[in-house]
């Protein structure tokens, strides 16, 4: 057959035909190679009991990357100790998978690792997250790692056995969608604004049965960490996964970690690299247009993050049951600013918003104030190294000097199974990426904002925009 | 292992109207701490049906029975948020062998069909009448036809689509970890051909 012109591809078609180990026919799906499975205790432990079940072994311990994040303790203790658990439940979880891990040669991050923290967090600081990639994990932010060029998706645990005995994942090809965001974020408006408006406009199953592609201006100026918080919330609309193609920016966030090739072997990688991207005149299933440069700082309103609004902005006065229903659970009023609304727990943390970037942001806000009263602020940095890093600029100092908890590294808040969650009715602003109704305790009500706004909102001891105090302190 | 095959569920239905019915709803992350199968009952909708002393409440689902009454008939974006697996582990644990939504998570539906719960997705007007069926009559029957792909109720019939591959895992009870196990060749020789 003569050989035909290629066609334009997506980054997406790119990577996902890289890694078909056999195709999909109408019958059955694609079976797909998995480079990089990472690996966490809530998960896992049904699927490690399955091939014990079956008699079988792991097929790649070293593509398989564990570490213990979910359901671990955030209270402070020496480095190496091991911790205090919320219940025997929870310490029975870590306690197999390190077993787990033990008996199949997988390399766990654990209590003793200087490099355990959030899953999403640390496979890219690692460099264990590199572009072209099929990466997944039983997690549905997985996408965070879309953010290097990888294909990365959660899958769930019968899934994860799947993948720990075989390396593959049967899968059909999802529908493309691109986001593509003009402009530029105004000063004082972040990643997670960003994400929270993308999501707003999308809705929240706007995106179901597509891969996302972000892309355009806006996207391509944000550093590595802003990607992450960008494809982290993917799946809050829907989509299976969330890419953005890999850059200059991309390249230099992973030139010298510890698990990326180094010298000419990463330079090779880089030359590949670079094909990594959307060909022109490509085509999309979907595509949606955003003008960055026209956003606020958003806040939710509902128990949805699709129920985001500018900061300023009041709740939907029109409403339709659900608004209704999410207002009611959250003590809003249809057409009420929210602005002023008295909070109780702030969480600064959770694989969307635990970086360094997160950290600082919200320290240059609280530096030289003090959290109002009868706040409670928890920090919680996403990893081991981010700990260490922060607590080298004095960024622990400035939280303490405030009034807010300094934490180990976890979940923590976010999902609440550690035992790190609010009170009944208490409104908790949150840098973590779902304000579902109990997500972080039960009748907790959960506002979804940025490290900037929770931590203005700490200081106010209400629902602040941060862009105020942004300015009396020369941040913005 | 090898799953029971699933060709249809015939029963009455009892009803979620709620649309984006997230996984934390269906189960919350406090009750992820099993590391075993089978024991999800009571977490299943658990902040929706137990009081903060962990006493069952007045809430209707707390008044299903689902050995008369095993189709969920849910709303829109069923099952959306979180991966975890024990969203399907916790309905069937609670006795739910179907659920008909117009729309569900896509994760969900994929774990679903690995635990012999079967997702009907229907078109929103269909799905709209057999709400109001049901719930002008508790007592429809509802069919859901996981070999013809059809759910029908007294006066209402539409079609639903499932990924072939889940059907068939359903309809004859195949294990998928066994198929992909039978294309080891297939994966050594992808694994060979990578530089
Ligand atoms: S921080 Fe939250 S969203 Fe991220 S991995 Fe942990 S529980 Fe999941």
């Amino acid at each position: 057959m003569a050989p035909r012109p290629s066609e334009p591809k997506t980054l997406f078609d790119k990577v996902w035909e890289a890694h078909l180990a056999l195709p999909e026919t109408g019958e059955n799906p694609g079976l797909l190679y998995v480079d990089l499975h990472l690996v966490h205790e809530v998960t896992s432990p049904q699927a490690f009991a399955e091939l014990a079940a079956r008699g079988l072994t792991v097929r790649r311990p070293d593509r398989t990357f564990a570490t213990m994040d979910h359901s671990t303790p955030t209270t402070p203790r020496p480095f190496g100790a091991r911790p205090v658990y919320s219940s025997p439940a929870t310490k029975k979880q870590v306690e197999t998978l390190e077993e787990n891990c033990r008996r199949h040669g997988i390399e766990l991050f654990g209590w003793d690792s200087p490099d355990r923290g959030i899953v999403h967090v640390i496979g890219p600081e690692l460099g264990l997250t590199r572009p072209g990639m099929t990466i997944v994990c039983g997690d549905s932010h997985t996408s965070t790692h879309g953010a290097f060029g990888a294909l990365a998706f959660g899958i769930g645990t019968t899934e994860v056995g799947h993948v720990l005995a075989t390396q593959c994942v049967l899968q059909r090809r999802p529908k493309t969608m691109r986001v593509n965001v003009e402009g530029r974020l105004p000063v004082g408006v972040t990643a997670k604004d960003l994400a929270l408006a993308i999501i707003a406009e999308v809705g929240a199953g706007g995106a179901a049965g597509h891969a996302v592609e972000y892309a355009g201006p806006a996207i391509a100026a944000l550093s590595m960490e802003e990607r992450m918080t960008v494809c982290n919330m993917s799946i809050e609309m829907g989509a299976r996964a969330g890419m953005i193609a890999p850059d200059e920016t991309t390249f230099a966030f992973l030139r010298g970690r510890d698990r990326a090739p180094k010298g000419a072997a990463f330079e090779a990688e880089v030359a590949r690299w670079r094909t990594l991207k959307t060909d022109p005149g490509a085509a999309f299933d979907a595509e949606v247009t955003i003008n960055a440069s026209r956003l606020s700082p958003m806040i939710t309103w509902g128990a949805s993050p699709d129920m985001a609004a500018p900061i300023d902005q009041p709740t939907p006065a029109v409403t339709g049951p659900d608004a209704d229903k999410a207002l009611r659970y959250m003590g809003f009023k249809p057409g009420e600013t929210l602005l002023g609304e008295t909070v109780h727990t702030v969480f600064i943390g959770s694989c969307t918003n635990s970086r360094l970037s997160d950290l600082r942001q919200a320290a240059a806000v609280m530096a030289g104030r003090h959290v109002g009263p009868g706040v409670r602020m928890i920090v919680v940095p996403g990893s081991e190294r981010i700990k260490k890093a922060a607590e080298a600029e004095g960024l622990d100092a400035v939280f303490r000097t405030a009034g807010a908890e300094w934490r180990e590294p976890g979940c923590s808040m976010c999902i609440a199974m550690n035992g790190d969650m609010g009170r009944p009715g208490e409104l908790v602003v949150s840098t973590s990426n779902r304000n579902f109704a109990g997500r972080q305790g039960p009748g907790v009500r959960t506002v979804l904002a940025s490290p900037a706004t929770a931590a203005a909102s700490a200081v106010a001891g209400a629902i602040a925009d941060p862009r105020r105090l942004m300015e009396m302190c020369g941040a913005a | 292992m090898q799953p029971e095959p699933i060709t249809q569920v015939s029963s009455r239905a009892f009803i979620v109207a709620e649309e984006n019915v997230d996984t934390d709803q269906i189960i919350p992350a406090r009750f992820l701490t099993a590391t075993e199968r089978g024991s999800l009952a009571d977490a299943c909708f658990r902040d929706w049906r137990f009081a903060k002393d962990d006493q069952p409440n007045g809430h209707p689902l707390n008044a299903v029975d689902t050995a008369e009454r095993a189709i969920l008939l849910a709303g829109h974006n069923f099952g959306c948020g979180s991966s975890r697996e024990h969203a399907p582990w916790a309905l069937r644990d609670f006795g739910v062998r179907a659920v008909v939504t117009s729309g569900a998570g896509d994760i969900f539906k994929s774990n679903a069909a690995k635990n012999g719960l079967v997702v009907a997705e229907i078109g929103r007007e269909a799905h709209g009448a057999l709400m109001e069926a049901v719930a002008a009559d508790p007592d429809t029957e509802i069919t859901v036809d996981v070999e013809g792909l059809t759910v029908s109720a007294a006066g209402v019939r539409a079609s639903f689509d499932l990924e072939p591959f889940a059907r068939t895992c359903l309809v004859q009870g195949v294990d998928p970890l066994g198929f992909i196990l039978g294309r080891t060749e297939a994966i050594a020789a992808y694994e060979a051909a990578r530089p």
